[in-house]
């Protein structure tokens, strides 16, 4: 069963189209990743799935409902973690999170989920006096807060330390367990590839792949490339069979192929060839 | 939704007890405006053995309501909103109508503080004379529905501001405008014809002038324009005020930045 159900979203700001004809689905229990650099659309399709944001054009269905006529029962069943809220600086974090407790039918327990995102120490300083990332975290705790059965998170660890990040991978590893689908935005490909069961990537507004980690290292991670120099410019060539290339090469060049380098394509160099060929 | 709008007005009674700005300026500084102008002009008399001090309370009062509801409103509003506050709300189960009236009856709490100051200080130190009788059923309603139709009006103009600064920066101009054009710190038939006719469009001015209604002997409506304190006009343009204001905030009220939405 599909939780939530994209099609040919479009949405523009005057000039720009943020979000270009996009498709995509997430089912019940499904962890999917929208992966992408700064600009490729990305909040702006989650926060119309939200409900915060209008849409120029396409349908959207999330939990059942189109988010643009959300109800209070529709709202209490998902959690959203926004991207750079910087509310409640005078409260302390258990205020803040008892405050959106309260408003829920099953809440989690506060001070189990203050214990969840790992800031029992911090649980009665002001907001305002916590670092970025803890900060963060107590976004993540009011997201999560209201048990809900889809979670929305809108890059979720951008700004935290190598630990912080890991505690926060847990969380939603525990998560994912209890069956919650979570739907998160990132521009990081490993958080992708560690955390989802599939990864949308995204580029300029449209989508350029909808896939598992694994296949998105394998599309080109079985490729090799193989590169040398021509005159005063570099050339490369992307392969499965580098051998054969270099036979080739061997046919065209007297002896030692100048500037030869031959590397195995990491994940990383295959996400950033996808977003590269799309914009 | 009871429940939801206590823990709200709890919850904003605390944070404004943690903000010292806000408590020093609608706590402290209209008690030290009392002591100071108290202490000058104290002994100085209206006639019919009114002082001085009977006169500026009501115009404390006024002011006080426009300040703890339609500043205070007018500038958190534009904040939260950049801040990202309203952004949670509406993305929580929180009826909307509970984050307002959490906010009304903390300022109307607040009110209440600020009041008991002024007639603590007024009356021990200042020989200001309180109400009795229908004069505390008249300071109710006029205080409740004076801090309704502002914090509606502050609601409505938190929409024309990107954040608080720049609501600051909106909202003091007005607010000073309207405490000249309203009369509270000058006798109101004394301001230009064109000024009491815009005066009289805003609720401070009557709500300066019925509460002087509530402080000053019944003589002292000979002073008003048309020698009454107007409870019956007060009531009406607070009134209209209040649909105006909640009718705006019904329909154009904004919980992320209109660029983003
Ligand atoms: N409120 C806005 N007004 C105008 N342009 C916007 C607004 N929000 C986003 N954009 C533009 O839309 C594109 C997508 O932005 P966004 O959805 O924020 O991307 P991402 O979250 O992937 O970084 C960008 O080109 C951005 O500049
Ligand atoms: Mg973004």
């Amino acid at each position: 069963m599909n939780v939530v159900s994209v099609q040919n979203l479009t949405r523009r700001y005057g000039d720009v189209l943020a979000v270009n004809d996009l498709s995509f689905t997430v089912a019940a229990g499904e962890c999917v990743a929208m992966l992408g650099p700064n600009g490729a659309g990305k909040s702006t399709t989650i926060e119309i799935l939200e409900g915060y944001r209008h849409r120029d054009g396409g349908s959207v269905e999330v939990l059942g409902v189109d988010p643009a006529r959300a109800t209070r029962a529709w709202r209490s069943r998902v959690g959203i973690v926004p991207q750079g809220a910087s509310d409640m600086t005078d409260a302390t974090v258990r205020d803040a999170i008892s405050l959106f407790a309260a408003l829920y039918p099953h809440p989690r327990a506060v001070d189990e989920t203050i214990d969840l995102v790992g800031l029992t120490a911090q649980r009665d300083t002001r907001l305002g006096r916590l670092s970025g990332g803890q900060r963060r975290r107590v976004d993540v705790a009011l997201g999560i807060v209201g048990r809900p059965e889809l979670l929305f998170l809108d890059e979720p660890t951008t700004g935290f330390d190598p630990e912080a990040r890991h505690v926060f991978w847990d969380v939603i590893a525990q998560l994912r367990a209890d069956g919650t689908t979570i739907m998160l935005t990132t521009h990081y490909l490993d958080e992708a590839d560690q955390l989802a069961d599939r990864v949308i990537v995204v580029a300029g507004g449209r989508k350029v792949a909808d896939t598992t980690p694994a296949d998105l290292g394998s599309r080109h991670g079985n490729s090799v490339r193989v590169s040398w120099r021509e005159g005063e410019t570099r050339r490369d060539e992307l392969t499965t069979e580098p051998t054969r290339v270099v036979r080739d090469l061997l046919t065209r060049f007297d002896g030692e192929i100048p500037g030869l380098e031959i590397s195995r394509m990491t994940l990383e160099e295959a996400y950033l060839k996808l977003v590269e060929e799309a914009s | 939704m009871i429940r939801a709008t206590w823990a709200r007005t709890v919850y904003e009674l605390r944070i404004f007890s943690r903000d010292r700005r806000s408590v020093f300026f609608t706590i402290v500084l209209p008690i030290m405006l009392l002591v100071i102008f108290g202490s000058i002009f104290g002994q100085t008399k209206l006639g019919h053995g009114v002082r001085f001090s009977q006169y500026f309370v009501a115009g404390m009062l006024a002011s006080a309501i426009l300040y703890s509801s339609f500043q205070q409103l007018a500038i958190m509003i534009p904040e939260e909103r950049s801040n990202g506050t309203l952004k949670r709300i509406k993305g929580s189960p929180l009826p909307p109508a509970a984050y307002f009236a959490g906010k009304f009856f903390a300022t109307v709490l607040v009110y209440v503080v600020q009041a008991a100051g002024l007639f603590i200080i007024g009356a021990s130190a200042y020989h200001v004379q309180l109400p009795h009788g229908m004069g505390w059923i008249n300071f109710v309603w006029i205080s409740l529905l004076g801090l309704l139709a502002s914090a509606l009006l502050g609601i409505a103009f938190s929409s024309l501001a990107r954040d608080g600064r720049a609501a600051s920066a909106l909202a003091s101009p007005v607010l000073l405008f309207l405490q000249f054009s309203s009369g509270v710190y000058m006798v109101f038939t004394t301001l230009p014809h064109w000024m009491q006719h815009v005066g009289a469009l805003f609720p401070l001015k009557w709500l300066a002038q019925s509460m002087r209604g509530v402080f000053l002997p019944a003589v002292f409506a000979q002073n008003e324009v048309g020698h009454s304190f107007g409870y019956g006009e007060t009531a009406l343009v607070l009134t209209a005020w209040v649909l105006v204001g909640g009718l705006w905030c019904w329909r154009r009220f904004a919980w992320v930045p209109l660029d983003q939405a």
